[in-house]
């Protein structure tokens, strides 16, 4: 049986699977009621052992989660403006930045060197298999979140434009 | 089309509340992505004379809808894609519509089970990788069952089962696979008082595919698998991975008996300011693929990481390097450093310097010693491990230095050089051609250079240009290109780009390539209009390829989650 063989029934079936989940997911959205927090799911420290995002942020401190890759031009961008305003905004307010990078096993070696030739302070985590990204809904790099101290999500931006820096730190002095 | 609309609908009144994901009643969170493009093409009688590339369509528009529910341990998806029809450039197979990724995924304690789709990997990928790039069509996601269980001490298994997505149906074969880590740090505390990491694995897959051939005797299930190790110690990194694979004769390595091989290994030590990397590979007789028959992306079981820089500036980018999965040779040496802020070489905000250089080579091949070589039906050829094979691939040679002079002012300016085997990596031409004819074989050398710079102007608005260059002789010729990025707000980007390809060897098509395009932001949404002319090339996500014909007209895409 090749290939075009199994196309019409799969498809007829898949037609019938849509309706019924796609009712459900109506009802679904149809009772949404408030912001939720972020997935359970587990992400990689440069040194390779696993953490989760919500043990990387500060209890009842906002949090920023930055999705970048290492070939994406304006997420280097954005994560060097942040690097400069960073230190002081940390202290300020206790913001955590947790940098997700989405390198695959093609470029997920050069994270590593690559941040340390960047200088940045803040947390760089790798997500190789894309769970993360998935889980979150990011379709395209760069994807900011801004989390509130309850691990809300508050704020987010699926670019960077420069300058944005400026309204992502208005943003979290709004959290103080 | 209706059922596209209710999701359009649904995803639009979700994006109008700026949060991400919606608590329901019972306390689960629903969140959904929606991606659209659609293209009205125009005939362009200067770019295709003889609208070979026109389509029949004059418009073309796909689409998806990916809808995650997690409520407690268990978290459900599904994604819808439309195609009426694919974008010129995309996988034609996507044609039509349907529910294409669906599962449910409950975690418990050690345990963690999925049944329906999922994406999953093997440690590099060289055995086992199911992954998707939605921008390029390609989407080999498992349809079948993975339990991952975390057990103590450090120990990680995985099982999986299943078919392998091709287009709207599964692939012919069944794969099985499974996988043990054990981070040792986990285990023994001495290492992890001495800040030592070590993680040990291995991974087993085996495809099963029915073979009937008149004349081979072709193995109906194909085992591969693969150990590896990786050690961390204060800013010092090491990865390596062997594979081996049984006997697989297939459409790529044109029905062969010879097992096959591949090693990788990566080295990094990174510290503040300084980067320093080296990979190492080997790969020989690879392809490994869900039906022995596909081609292109289709039915995919591993992902074998392509040495060398993924380069997103234009020009650059149209010297791409994909992996060689019959077989390569190759190295990469990169270094990233920062000079200090505050010194008098750093400047006020320190100055950033990169060198990366990679070299991709054939392995070596030797005619059998019953003098065949590469037919159908034998052991296809001798290969020496230690010897590098005559045929240069690819050479990446760049050099880019940045820095930042002002709160108003920054620049970044890259050089490049390019050896691209234009017979083996965009005509596809195999190492027996060339190996028979050398004169054949067709290597450019290809420099560029590429200046970026950003202006900060009043009221928060920024401009970006470029200014790119890439020269060599024959296939494309010489390039220039300009581009100017003004972001008028937080919410507008507008662009204007032209590329000039003076130098093409053939007269008729030293021609303009300009574009203009308006972006739009809101919180999650982002709307992108552009016009202009798109030129044939090769247009790559994350090491893969695929080639894109030349177009004109108008294209819009829209994004968006809730």
């Amino acid at each position: 049986m090749g290939p075009s063989d199994l196309a019409k029934p799969r498809g007829l079936a898949y037609l019938e699977h849509m309706k019924t989940l796609l009712t459900a997911l109506m009802v679904a959205s149809a009772t949404l009621i408030s912001a939720q927090s972020l997935p359970n799911v587990s992400v990689l420290k440069l040194d390779g052992s696993k953490t989760e995002l919500n043990s990387l942020r500060e209890e009842g401190k906002p949090m920023i989660v930055s999705f970048w890759a290492t070939w994406c031009k304006p997420c280097i961008n954005e994560l060097n403006a942040m690097a400069e305003l960073y230190d002081d905004l940390h202290e300020e307010t206790g913001v955590t930045l947790v940098a997700v990078s989405i390198d695959d096993s093609r470029t997920s070696p050069k994270v590593g060197p690559f941040v340390a030739g960047q200088g940045w302070d803040y947390t760089v985590v790798l997500d190789p298999n894309s769970d993360l990204r998935r889980a979150m809904g990011v379709n395209n790099v760069p994807h900011t979140f801004l989390l509130n101290g309850a691990g809300e999500v508050v704020w987010q931006a699926n670019k960077y434009v420069p300058g944005e820096e400026e309204v992502l730190v208005a943003e979290v002095r709004k959290l103080k | 089309m209706r059922r596209i609309a209710v999701i359009v609908a649904l995803a639009t009144a979700g994006s109008a509340a700026a949060q991400m994901g919606q608590t329901d009643a019972l306390g689960g969170t629903l969140r959904a992505v929606v991606q659209m493009d659609a293209q009205l093409y125009v005939r362009d009688s200067v770019l295709d004379p003889a609208g070979d590339y026109y389509p029949d369509e004059r418009a073309l528009g796909q689409g998806w809808a990916l809808f995650t529910y997690e409520r407690g341990n268990l978290r459900m998806g599904l994604r819808y894609e439309n195609y009426q029809n694919a974008i010129l450039g995309f996988p034609t197979g996507y044609r039509g519509e349907g529910i294409t990724y669906r599962y449910a995924q409950w975690q418990q304690g050690k345990f963690d089970i999925t049944v329906g789709n999922f994406f999953e990997q093997f440690g590099q990928g060289l055995v086992f990788r199911a992954y998707e790039e939605r921008g390029l069509g390609l989407d080999n996601a498992m349809d079948g069952s993975r339990i991952i269980a975390r057990l103590p001490k450090g120990l990680t298994l995985k099982g999986v089962i299943g078919r392998q997505r091709v287009y709207f149906v599964n692939s012919d074969g069944i794969l099985r696979g499974t996988d043990a880590e054990w981070a040792l740090r986990e285990a023994v505390p001495a290492l992890d008082k001495m800040g030592l990491g070590v993680t040990l694995g291995a991974s087993f897959v085996s495809k099963f595919q029915r073979g009937f051939d008149p004349l081979l005797n072709l193995p109906a299930n194909v085992g591969s698998w693969a150990y590896r190790l990786g050690a961390n110690y204060r800013g010092i990194d090491l990865k390596a991975e062997y594979a081996y694979k049984i006997n697989d004769p297939n459409f790529d390595n044109g029905y062969i008996y010879k097992p096959g091989e591949a090693f990788v290994a990566t080295a990094t030590y990174s510290r503040k300011g300084l980067g320093v990397l080296g990979t190492i590979k080997r790969i020989d007789n690879f392809s490994f693929r869900s039906d022995r028959n596909a081609q292109q992306f289709d039915a995919l079981v591993n992902f074998i990481p392509p040495t060398g820089n993924l380069h997103t500036y234009a020009l650059p980018a149209l010297y791409p390097y994909a992996t060689q999965i019959n077989g390569e040779m190759g190295y990469q040496f990169d270094v990233n450093y920062l000079i200090p802020k505050k010194t008098k070489l750093g400047g006020k905000y320190g100055t950033k310097l990169a060198l990366s250089i990679a070299a991709s080579q054939s392995i070596d091949r030797r005619p059998l010693e019953d003098g065949s070589f590469g037919d159908k039906g034998t052991q296809g050829y001798l290969s020496d491990a230690l010897t590098w094979g005559e045929i240069p691939y690819f050479r990446d040679v760049n050099f880019g230095i940045s820095r930042k002079f002002s709160s108003k002012y920054k620049s970044q300016l890259t050089a490049y050089r390019f050896v691209y085997n234009k017979s083996v990596l965009a005509d596809g031409v195999n190492d027996y051609a060339i190996l028979s004819a050398p004169d054949s074989d067709s290597v450019l050398v290809v420099p560029a250079v590429v200046w970026e710079q950003q202006f900060s102007l009043p009221r928060h608005q920024t401009l970006r240009t470029e200014f790119q260059w890439s020269g060599g002789e024959g296939f494309r010729g010489g390039l220039a290109m300009a581009l100017a990025e003004w972001t008028v707000s937080e919410h507008w980007v507008l662009a204007v780009q032209n590329i000039y390809n003076y130098g093409h060897p053939s007269e008729s098509r030293r021609i303009h390539y300009p574009l203009v395009s308006v972006v739009h932001f809101d919180g999650p949404t982002r709307v992108q209009l552009g016009y202009g002319r798109q030129q044939q090339g090769i247009f790559c996500v994350g090491g893969v390829c695929r080639v894109v014909p030349p177009s004109n007209g108008l294209s819009l895409s829209l994004t968006t989650q809730f």
